[in-house]
């Protein structure tokens, strides 16, 4: 195995709070050293040229189409796009087809992403069988096959009772019940944030206060079973308010948010851009600005791509028709890099605190640790080209935009699995 | 020159046209409106063109409609009627444009039950796309009908008030409506059951929302009633069509606190009883059989000046 020397890099570690110039040894796929004066015998010596290193980026949210829906988006093919992004960690959502609620299909999961041999992915289990919402899935079971949480993906568990017992049960696993936050009958047949923009379009449209209605209800039971409950792509300034409170309270309530929903807003959508269309909606400007103050203030505990896969055949349809989702991992460190934070926090947010969130080893640059790491230069700009990006799934919200940040390379255990076109 | 360059080449919806690029669509219209009613005017305009009526939900008045204006400025017309259980997937949608490229037709009306379909496919054809009515989106020729309409009978088409009463928020009459006659520098009132005008419509410019039909009406101009759809009671929306009437109708009193001789006016086809009373919508005051003139007067003018727009070099 190649031992590594990097020199001239920026290393930032917000696990550690460091951001300074300094030198990273690697050996045999682990941290050995930082700051070490000597490579090595036998390093491969790296000249950063001052750009970032930092540990590889663990991404809480993205979906893969494997199994079932393969031609979307495979596990190497989404491996392949994670790695250009710098992300080395991955957390996949179980609604899948059959739905990731047995034990032998988390293993399957994981081996799966061995043969790859670029990625650590790490399963969620369904909460329900088959993530319909109805029965509750072998949670301890999943959990002991390595389940790194739990959710039913894109659908939200809609009867109180349930999530209630839902969040009672799991309390004894020490592990994230994620909630899809928004009040289902509301959303049934939208496609689009009631506003301005959808009545123009004459979109079926949801109202924003359906997040801040699942959000309310589920903290309220959050507190009455004393369990961990997470919200995903958390996008409206009345659902994070909510949030904030009960933080304050000190429940063990936490969030995650997406890219789009602090860099983008409903005018996106535009003239019918199905590539826009995601799940929940882009909202209005008001919330768009809620969501990048929460990531200062910290009531946002996470950054996670929420990569959905949708081929030609799911967006080439009529808005209201067109699947909702878009990739992310591609994208995930500029458009974060770009949401005005200091660069330590916009990095903390996708490195070690969604490894912390959820009890796992990576994030981090400390000595001794797995070689996960990703190499990047803050300033250098790129433009989003769908059609061109690395992975199957070319449905990016962001396509034509120009973006600043720009990943050079990408290790895995030490060894090398990504590196940008052009650089040598 | 000028001209030219106000000729679009779709016409997808009226909202983003300005009043410049409105009024020449009314002013041709109003020449075919004579060209319409004589048998003996020459009628070559689209000679030698194809147009096709791309109908995916039913729409026989419209469709009609569309078919008579090509017909008489002399164009090969072809209706294509398609079952919308067969056209659930989009690929169909899109087959559909590509197999309309291999037949070079050149001018392509749509109809539509999604929102954004005439849309997506004026950008996979060759022929210029004339949006027959999408989803809640729009249905620009019956705007531009009504204008033309409300132009004739009141001799302008600025500075009136007009009231649109019913299902709005389902209506993409009313949206292209709200469009042209805002943009045109009217006063619109918009009035239905909170159901079904969500607060929302409020962001569509120069309205003004009410639930109270009496005071929505008083001192109007023009009193537009929509249909209301069957559905909308299974939905929950509202309790009854009786109660709807009640409360919503349009009847001989509630016209009686409009503007003296205003105009009364429904895109059709009518639930007489449940959203216009019979002897409203048979009265002197009802325009809406004019209604129906127009739509072929104006389906000519958009037909003929789309034509010319995709001729210009």
């Amino acid at each position: 195995m190649t031992n590594i020397f990097f020199e001239n890099v920026r290393i930032i570690d917000p696990a550690s709070k460091r951001d300074s110039l300094g030198t990273l040894t690697v050996e045999n796929g682990l941290i050995r050293a930082l700051d070490s004066k000597e490579p090595p015998p036998n390093a491969q010596r790296i000249d950063g040229k001052g750009a970032v290193l930092c540990p590889g980026l663990v991404d809480m949210r993205v979906a893969i189409g494997e199994p079932g829906f393969e031609y979307r988006e495979s596990i190497k093919s989404g491996a392949l796009a994670a790695v250009a992004g710098g992300i080395t960690t991955l957390a996949i959502l179980p609604n899948t087809s059959p739905a990731i609620d047995d034990p032998a299909l988390v293993h399957f999961i994981k081996a799966r992403a061995e043969e790859t041999g670029i990625i650590s992915i790490h399963p969620y289990g369904a909460l329900t069988r088959g993530c319909n919402g109805t029965e509750m899935a072998e949670l301890g079971l999943l959990h002991d096959a390595g389940a790194v949480a739990f959710t039913d993906g894109t659908r939200a568990i809609s009867d109180a009772k349930q999530m209630r017992n839902l969040l009672a049960y799991s309390s004894f696993l020490n592990t994230l019940i994620i909630q899809h936050p928004e009040e289902p009958s509301l959303a049934k047949g939208a496609c689009a944030t009631a506003g301005a923009r959808a009545v123009r379009m004459g979109l079926p449209q949801v109202p924003a206060a359906a997040e801040a209605i699942m959000i309310a209800r589920d903290i309220r039971l959050a507190e009455m079973t004393n369990a961990r409950l997470h919200f995903a792509h958390v996008s409206t300034a009345e659902g994070l308010d909510l949030i904030r409170q009960a933080k304050a309270k000190g429940l063990k309530i936490t969030c995650d948010t997406a890219p789009p929903y602090f860099s983008m807003t409903e005018e996106d959508i535009g003239d019918f851009r199905t590539y826009a269309k995601l799940s929940p909606p882009l909202r209005n400007e008001t919330d768009r600005l809620a969501v990048c103050q929460a990531l200062a203030d910290g009531t946002i505990d996470a950054v996670a791509s929420d990569h959905a896969p949708a081929d030609a055949d799911d967006k080439r349809l009529p808005f209201a028709q067109a699947r909702a989702g878009g990739t992310g991992l591609v994208t995930l460190l500029s458009v974060t890099l770009g949401a005005g934070l200091p660069l330590i926090d916009a990095l903390r947010l996708i490195t070690s605190a969604p490894a912390q969130l959820l009890n796992l080893e990576a994030g981090t640059l400390a000595v001794g640790k797995e070689a996960d790491l990703c190499l990047f230069d803050p300033e250098q700009t790129w433009v989003v080209k769908s059609g061109e990006l690395l992975g199957r799934a070319q449905n990016t919200p962001f396509d034509r935009q120009e973006l600043k940040g720009r990943v050079l390379k990408t290790f895995r255990r030490g060894k090398e699995v990504f590196t940008a076109q052009g650089i040598a | 020159m000028l001209e030219r360059s106000f000729l679009p080449r779709h016409l997808l919806g009226i909202e983003g046209l300005t009043a410049d690029q409105i009024v020449p669509f009314l002013d041709l219209a109003e020449s075919y409106v004579l060209l319409s009613r004589s048998r003996s005017a020459p009628r070559d305009a689209l000679r030698g063109q194809t147009v096709i009526n791309l109908f995916f939900e039913d729409s026989t008045r419209t469709r009609t409609s569309f078919e008579l204006a090509g017909k008489r400025l002399g164009a090969d017309v072809i209706n294509m009627t398609v079952a919308t259980s067969s056209v659930n997937k989009g690929e169909t949608l899109l087959d559909t444009a590509s197999t309309l490229n291999a037949m070079r037709c050149d001018l392509l009306v749509v109809r539509h039950a999604q929102s954004g379909a005439p849309a997506l496919l004026s950008q996979k054809v060759e022929a210029s796309v004339i949006n027959a009515g999408d989803g809640t989106h729009e249905h620009p020729t019956q705007a531009l009908l009504d204008a033309l309409t409300i132009r004739r009978r009141l001799g302008r088409l600025n500075d009136l008030t007009i009231t649109i009463c019913g299902d709005i928020g389902h209506s993409r009459v009313a949206r292209s409506n709200i469009h042209l006659l805002s943009t045109m520098g009217n006063s619109i009132r918009l009035v239905g059951p909170p159901t079904l005008l969500p607060s929302t419509m409020a962001q569509l410019g120069n309205v003004s929302l009410y639930s109270d039909m009496d005071e929505a009406v008083r001192g109007a101009d023009v009193v537009m009633s929509l249909r209301l759809q069957k559905e909308r009671m299974g939905a929950g929306l509202i309790p009854s069509t009786r109660e709807y009437f009640r409360f919503f109708g349009l009847d001989k009193r509630r016209l009686g606190l409009a503007a003296p001789n205003a105009l009364v006016m429904h895109p059709g086809p009518m639930n007489r009883g449940v959203e216009i009373s019979s002897d409203v919508a048979d009265s002197d005051q009802s325009v809406i059989s004019e209604q129906v003139e127009m739509g072929v007067a104006i389906r000519m003018a958009v037909l003929d000046r789309l034509s010319r727009a995709r001729m210009s070099p």
